[in-house]
């Protein structure tokens, strides 16, 4: 029983450093520029399927070829906020169509994605996938290890970046004040395209995370969409360190979930997570 | 004779930011009040407190003998207590006359012991239409009209909630010489029909010649409150406002 | 356009609702009421989405979940009971009604994103919920034997598409009754400033969730007759996410400001893929839903009646703008 836990425990708050890569995306578009995302997990599933197919057609390893294919998803996402802003930010018409087309994108991709790959799931080969490490009684698979990671790097990374080049606190100041920016004669459009453009970038990393964990077919993404908005609200909205305990603490409830309760219970457990905050505490756990 | 509305150690915070702290205010039925402050001061801020769109963390907001503090806004609408945005917030959907249709319907007629029939909230929209002088832009969307109009929309929207107490944020800002005249004499109008006015403003030459008695906050503190003379002789609020 | 009574124009919606009726005897295929029931489901869905999504600008993802629970009511009313369907549809509506109220209360009070946020998330919960539920059939699913004929001894397909013509004809009559009601006054302003609604005296947090009830319990009753109509239903069917993304394409096609945009929008849509569905995938037919459905957010923000107003008005001079 105590062994149980404490693995379900270290698994936990492994999910929870992967769950990380796949909101710190949204934390930085959701939280910081207050674009509600919905197409993001989408996004995340593209790149696992890129992922795959350069695992499996030209050998290349899936880290790297999450790695290889960030700028491709930086230029998405540039080229994504600008039609967001033309279409509905300008025109302050974000809240009802701003929400559709995201929707619309996450549909899209979806059905693309079904289109060309079909519904099996798919697979990536690596050599950590399969063996584990263990310390004491808990064991650390390799194919969780190896994604938490990198997911750590990542969000480091970030904010490491945020907080020390000057477009990294330019982003900052447009999340507090548009103004601000205005009076610097910065054009904040351009600081939101930038922010923007790396938080779908990150859903190639992220992508090729999710499929080095799991076999991943075109739908899952949807399982995403309230675990990654939940996480972002319950860590404050825009702070990375909130998002990174919000990632490990829904990590840790789902595993504990899924060992006592059954894994098919673990998508309700965000979502109970998401309607508590919004319910009690809309600021997030580390909210002021 | 007891004051209409009455704040008492109003406090409230945004985070770690103290916006408002300890705030008193009396205002008795009748008066012609006006709020001024820098930027930032929380002019705004206690409006909001008092009329529902924010809630205060600690204190008291007393109106009519009723507390305040814990209803929504609309309550205090219900109750009597109206206001205008400082930015001009219309029902763009809507044109100027179904703007005005809302107050009517949803405060007018929630009020206890009124109705008004649709012919009578017709004739009531058409008066306060013709009062700020937007008879002729009727059925024209807010999109339409002009920034003055669009204050004056503003005004009317609340006058048409038939308050006894009035808030107007700022409703002159931006506007030239001759239009602040026009906007100061139809408050003055509506507090010669009884109407309690608080209004906060940036154009001092408007605000003192309007007031009775000056309210001065400052970085969230209360410190003047008097006849309009006196307080802006008084060497702190020289010091923290006109000075600046 | 010269203003129809409410009570004049309910009376209209019945006739022609009748006439249609009257007309599908000279059916003679059953396809014809198959394909022409999908359609009214979406008639009824499109109209209801739009109560909360059109009228009171609050984005509702999760029509899915509300259908199916309406269709996961009816499948527990007949392993109970066996009542007649109309019974379940009422039932059906009631349950997604009272979800919608729940869900409604926790998140309406903040901005109208973590709403939307929050009914994406509740389909896939409900989902997970009906599939750990034996009883329904779980993931495996769940049989329901449709009866021969239906109360008047007609075949049950023609009574199933009667029970939803009369459901669209309804779903119509109300969204028509709030768009000229004090109720639909204060819906938008809710949709154009809420802060300046509740200065106004509008009670926006009640109006929300009366919308919210209305447009959950009316795509509950929706999914009810499902598990009748396709009989044999499990979760990834019942909650398909192609019912959310056509229930939300169709009014933002059709136009979000009136009744008439969900249908025009239903109407063409669901024929249009009841007739690809046969020549083309299924997939790539949602693919081209979505397509045309951020084509027209971006491009036809007011839909198709938008661009016919525009088209009008161009005609018309200016000054005779009316308020519509």
């Amino acid at each position: 029983m105590f062994g149980l836990l404490v693995n379900a425990i270290v698994a936990g708050l492994l999910l929870g450093g992967f769950y990380a890569a796949v909101s710190v995306g949204l934390a930085l578009s959701f939280g910081m520029l207050d674009i509600a995302n919905l197409a993001h997990p989408a996004f995340i599933i593209l790149g696992s399927f890129i992922v795959y197919t350069l695992n499996i057609d030209f050998g290349v390893d899936p880290v790297v070829a999450g790695v290889l294919a960030l700028p491709f998803f930086y230029v998405l996402g540039s080229a994504i906020y600008q039609i967001y802003y033309y279409s509905f930010e300008r025109r302050g018409e974000e809240a009802l169509r701003g929400l559709a087309f995201f929707f619309g994108i996450l549909f899209i991709t979806e059905v693309a994605l079904i289109l060309i790959f079909g519904v099996d799931y798919r697979f990536v080969t690596a050599p950590y996938i399969g063996p584990s490490l263990y310390i004491g009684n808990a064991e650390l698979p390799l194919r969780m290890l190896v994604p938490f990671m990198v997911s750590i790097v990542m969000v480091g990374l970030l904010q490491l970046f945020l907080s020390k080049t000057f477009i990294g606190r330019a982003i900052l100041a447009v999340s507090q004040d548009d103004l601000a920016l205005k009076l610097m004669s910065i054009r904040p459009q351009r600081i939101k395209n930038i922010a923007f453009a790396i938080s779908i970038a990150t859903a190639s990393l992220a992508g090729a995370c999710l499929i080095i964990i799991q076999p991943v077919e075109p739908s899952i993404g949807r399982d995403y969409i309230g675990r990654v908005f939940a996480i972002v609200v319950l860590g404050g909205m825009g702070s990375f360190p909130g998002m990174l305990t919000a990632a490990m603490l829904i990590g840790v409830m789902e595993s504990l979930t899924a060992t006592f309760y059954g894994p098919s219970w673990s998508p309700a457990v965000a979502f109970g997570f998401l309607l508590l905050t919004l319910a009690i505490r809309p600021a997030g756990l580390m909210g002021r | 004779m007891s004051a209409l509305l009455q704040v008492e150690k109003l406090g409230k915070r945004f985070g770690g930011f103290v916006a408002l702290e300890g705030i008193d205010l009396e205002v008795t039925a009748g008066e012609r009040v006006g709020l001024i402050g820098p930027n930032g001061s929380g002019k705004s801020t206690l409006v909001n407190c008092i009329t529902g769109a924010l809630r205060n963390e600690s204190g008291t907001v007393h109106f009519d003998g009723k507390r305040l503090d814990r209803l929504p806004a609309h309550s205090r609408t219900r109750l009597g207590l109206a206001r205008s945005f400082q930015l001009p917030k219309p029902f763009h959907s809507m044109t100027v006359a179904e703007n005005l249709h809302v107050p009517a319907l949803y405060t007018v007629n929630a009020r206890h012991g009124q109705h008004l029939s649709p012919a009578q909230i017709d004739a009531r929209v058409d008066e306060v239409l013709t009062q700020v002088g937007l008879h002729e832009k009727a059925n024209r969307r807010p999109r339409d009209l002009t920034q003055i109009e669009m204050r004056k929309l503003e005004l009317a929207r609340a006058m048409t909630a038939e308050p006894k107490l009035l808030i107007a944020d700022e409703a002159m800002a931006g506007l030239s010489h001759s239009e602040v005249d026009d906007i100061l004499a139809l408050l003055l109008r509506l507090n010669a029909q009884g109407v309690t006015v608080i209004m906060i403003e940036h154009i001092m030459r408007a605000v003192t010649s309007f007031s009775q008695r000056l309210v001065v906050l400052v970085a969230g503190r209360k410190i003047a409150d008097g006849a309009p003379e006196e307080v802006v002789r008084n060497p702190e609020v020289v010091k923290a406002y006109i000075g600046e | 356009m010269p203003y129809v009574p409410t009570r004049y124009f309910c009376l209209i919606v019945a006739l022609v609702t009748i006439a249609i009726a009257f007309a599908s005897r000279l059916a003679t295929n059953d396809y014809f009421f198959f394909a022409g029931y999908v359609v009214l489901q979406y008639v009824v869905m499109a109209t209801a989405w739009n109560i909360l999504g059109g009228y009171t600008g609050y984005v509702n993802f999760g029509t899915a979940g509300f259908f199916a629970i309406g269709a996961y009511s009816a499948v527990v009313m007949h392993k109970l009971f066996e009542p007649p369907l109309i019974a379940s549809i009422v039932v059906g509506g009631f349950m997604a009604g009272l979800v919608g109220l729940g869900m409604g209360y926790l998140t309406l009070r903040l901005r109208g994103v973590f709403f939307a946020i929050a009914t994406l998330a509740l389909a896939i919960v409900l989902q997970t919920l009906v599939t750990n539920w034996d009883f329904v059939g779980g993931a495996r699913g769940v049989y329901i034997i449709r009866p021969e004929t239906g109360p008047f001894g007609h075949p049950y397909i023609q009574y199933l598409f009667v029970l939803m013509l009369a459901l669209s004809a309804v779903a119509i009559c109300i969204a028509r009754a709030i768009e000229h009601s004090k109720l639909g006054y204060g819906l938008a302003t809710i949709r154009d400033d809420e802060l300046a609604a509740e200065a106004a005296g509008v009670p926006t947090l009640r109006l929300k969730l009366i919308a919210t009830v209305l447009s959950g319990a009316l795509m509950g009753m929706a999914g009810a007759p499902l598990p009748y109509y396709v009989t044999y239903l499990d979760p990834s069917s019942g909650f398909n996410l192609a019912f959310a993304v056509n229930s939300i394409a169709m009014p933002l096609i059709g136009g979000t400001s009136s009744w008439l945009g969900p249908l025009i929008g239903a109407v063409l849509l669901a024929t249009i893929q009841q007739i690809a569905t046969v020549t083309i995938s299924s997939a790539l037919n949602l693919l081209i839903v979505g397509v045309i459905m951020v084509a027209f957010v971006t491009i036809a923000p007011n839909g198709i009646l938008g661009l016919f107003e525009r088209g009008v008005r161009a005609r018309r001079r200016p000054a005779e703008k009316e308020a519509a």
